[in-house]
């Protein structure tokens, strides 16, 4: 609902409002952050899935997360141990939940309300420090989840979250990067095909501080990550990345929020897709906001999708938003397309198959994403994924 | 010995205006070791020349054939004439981005021989090579021209051209964009990729510049989609002094 969206734009009254409408007098929302928050669900009008937050997700699917009793209950994970870095359940009154963000959304007020405990992983490591936690088999039932990352002043850290498995799930991820903190959260979707995934991911990043932020989706039906990123302190740094590949009947879907804060904040924001087979949809929308007071901002988005067969969509929005002229740099990019011709003309004209061709110019192109983590198992591990994803869906 | 042979070649392409002649009856033959300068005005032809004996599916050839030792190369794909022994060094390589160049010579040069080469030997003659082109070790670990200067992805071509050490390479305005000193550099991969390899070379250019460190046996201007007049070095020493002029049509000449 930023000021740039062509629906925002014309005298007709849109329908997606009830909460920011009042006898038909229509309030538009005058900015990306201004929209409505609240942690409880019946704040939110129904979803009808006409309304701009929801209606390129198949909300028929999802309906139960976003309406339904959702079971929040803490679940299995799995963490090794690791020095610098605390893992475990804390009550919903802890400070710091609601740190980092409040929902935007009902399903995301919805999952807020349901959750008994929180999952808090805090990291004090000055000396780098990996940890991965895992979920997997959270099963059938519609269930909410809260997790909350904290990285102290000056620590540095790679979260790793792998999620598999069966799941229908509701969460919120709140992450604080604390003053001369750098923090890597990596959030990694290799879930049950038949899993139904909807998250949203808050962050807040202090002065001098900086995270790497990245969405890996690569299974499950309808998986949809929304990160939520404030650059709040003088200096901080936000590099936002995603990868995707959505095979037949799978929608994977990423709305991005970067909000320059304050002042010489930096932000890149680069999401990269493929897609194959009938029905394979994917979305991204980066909405990126620089606020009066983010005098010196250098801000860059991009998204790019590659479409490897007929029958499948990759819906693509970017959204710019400045409000104060003194910026070092502001832009952003789109591109969907199929393959590049002359990628695979250079590489066949060394000998190399069509199909093999083909296989390294989709590999190269989402390893732009992988090479940027940072993590050398997970790098590695991610590799292979795609390739198998490529073996599951080769024509 | 090795023979490349172009005849009566005749190749259009689809333009917005329809469809466009451009190769109107070719003939050229190229014995292995030997090194041919094609040598014409912008417009002519030369490129095509290039990107149709390499395969690039944008050239529709109406007619004609190109055989290397008497087997059609126009029927084979684009890999296939790779892999039996046709090498094309392009004008403006392409970008391939997540594809470490490192890993994409060692998979061509696999696919090339038929099997992976030997990694100890095949790293250091790697090094060697990029250290005969002036290349800093760290572009191994960067992706596939990715970032790369004109002259960087030049020099990448003349890399590849020494490493997968083809039958024939066909060098399409290699020259294009480089500095003296480059060229040279350039040039020096081209004569060792020759000597040491009985490379038959097809230099395609519209300068006279780069003849002076590759010394062609055979001089062919192209003019208009063919082969107007061929001779020795000294044919091009002459186009150096009286330029295409006399080979085009008076009234295109400004």
């Amino acid at each position: 609902m930023s000021l740039l969206t062509p629906e925002q734009h014309g005298a007709k009254a849109h329908s997606d409002g009830g909460w920011d409408s009042n006898e038909g007098r229509v309030v538009p929302v005058q900015t990306r952050s201004g929209r409505f928050t609240s942690v409880n669900r019946d704040d939110f009008p129904e979803v009808t899935g006409l309304e701009l937050e929801w209606k390129l997700t198949p909300v028929a699917l999802v309906r139960t997360l976003i309406d339904g009793t959702l079971d929040g209950a803490p679940y299995e994970y799995t963490a090794a141990d690791a020095a610098g870095a605390t893992i475990g359940w804390v009550d919903r009154s802890d400070a710091r939940v609601g740190r980092a963000g409040v929902p935007e959304e009902r399903a995301s007020a919805n999952a807020w309300g349901a959750f008994q405990k929180a999952l808090a992983i805090t990291v004090t490591a000055e000396e780098h420090v990996d940890v991965i936690v895992s979920r997997s088999g959270l099963g059938a039932e519609p269930r909410a989840a809260h997790t909350i990352i904290t990285a102290k002043p000056n620590s540095s850290a790679t979260i790793i979250l792998q999620s598999s498995g069966q799941a229908t799930l509701s969460e919120n991820v709140e992450i604080v990067v604390e003053d001369g903190a750098s923090l890597t959260v990596v959030s990694v979707q290799e879930w049950a095909d038949d899993a139904l995934h909807l998250a949203s991911h808050f962050a807040t990043v202090g002065q001098n501080a900086k995270l790497k932020h990245v969405v890996v989706s690569l299974s499950g039906t309808v998986v949809r990550i929304n990160p939520s990123v404030h650059l709040d302190g003088e200096g901080a740094d936000g590099d936002l990345y995603g990868l995707y590949f959505a095979d037949a009947g799978q929608h994977f879907e990423q709305r991005v929020y970067l909000h320059h804060v304050a002042r010489n904040t930096k932000g890149r924001v680069n999401y990269k897709g493929a897609l194959q087979g009938k029905g394979a949809h994917t979305v991204w929308v980066g909405d990126v906001l620089i606020g009066r007071d983010a005098a010196g901002t250098d801000s860059y988005e991009q998204n790019r999708n590659l479409v490897l067969s007929e029958g499948a969509r990759a819906d693509s929005i970017p959204n710019l938003e400045i409000e104060t002229g003194e910026i070092l740099g502001a832009g952003h990019a789109s591109a969907t397309g199929r393959f590049d011709d002359e990628q695979l003309f250079y590489l066949q004209a060394r000998g190399i198959s069509e199909e093999e061709a083909r296989r390294l110019v989709v590999i190269g192109f989402l390893s732009e994403i992988v090479q940027r983590i940072g993590n050398t198992e997970l790098e590695t591990r991610l590799h292979k994924a795609i390739e198998k994803e490529l073996e599951r869906t080769a024509p | 010995m090795s023979v490349l042979e172009v005849k009566d070649l005749h190749v259009s392409v689809e333009t917005e205006q329809g469809t466009k002649h451009i190769l109107k009856g070719v003939n050229l033959s190229i014995k292995q070791g030997e090194i041919h300068a094609v040598m014409g005005p912008n417009g002519s032809g030369k490129s095509t020349l290039a990107y149709s004996i390499a395969g690039h599916p944008k050239y529709h050839v109406e007619s004609g054939s190109v055989t290397l030792d008497g087997v059609e190369v126009l029927t084979m794909s684009v890999d296939a004439r790779a892999r039996a022994g046709i090498f094309l060094a392009m004008q403006y390589p392409v970008e391939i981005p997540g594809v470490r160049m490192a890993d994409f010579l060692r998979t061509a040069k696999t696919v090339l021989d038929g099997e992976a080469p030997p990694l100890r030997p095949w790293l250091k003659e790697v090094s060697e090579a990029m250290k005969g082109l002036r290349m800093e070790k760290a572009f191994s670990e960067r992706n596939v021209n990715e970032g790369f200067s004109g002259g960087e992805k030049k020099r990448h071509e003349i890399l590849q051209l020494e490493l997968l050490k083809p039958k024939f390479a066909i060098l399409d305005e290699t020259d294009s964009g480089l500095d003296v000193d480059a060229l040279k550099i350039v040039s020096e991969g081209v004569n060792r990729a020759h000597a040491a390899n009985d490379l038959g070379v097809l230099l395609i250019t519209h300068y006279t510049r780069i003849l002076r460190y590759i010394k062609p046996d055979f001089v062919h201007v192209f003019v208009d989609g063919r082969v107007a007049e061929e001779g020795g070095p000294e044919l091009a020493e002459r186009l150096e002094n009286e330029g295409y002029d006399r080979f085009l049509d008076p009234a295109s000449v400004a």
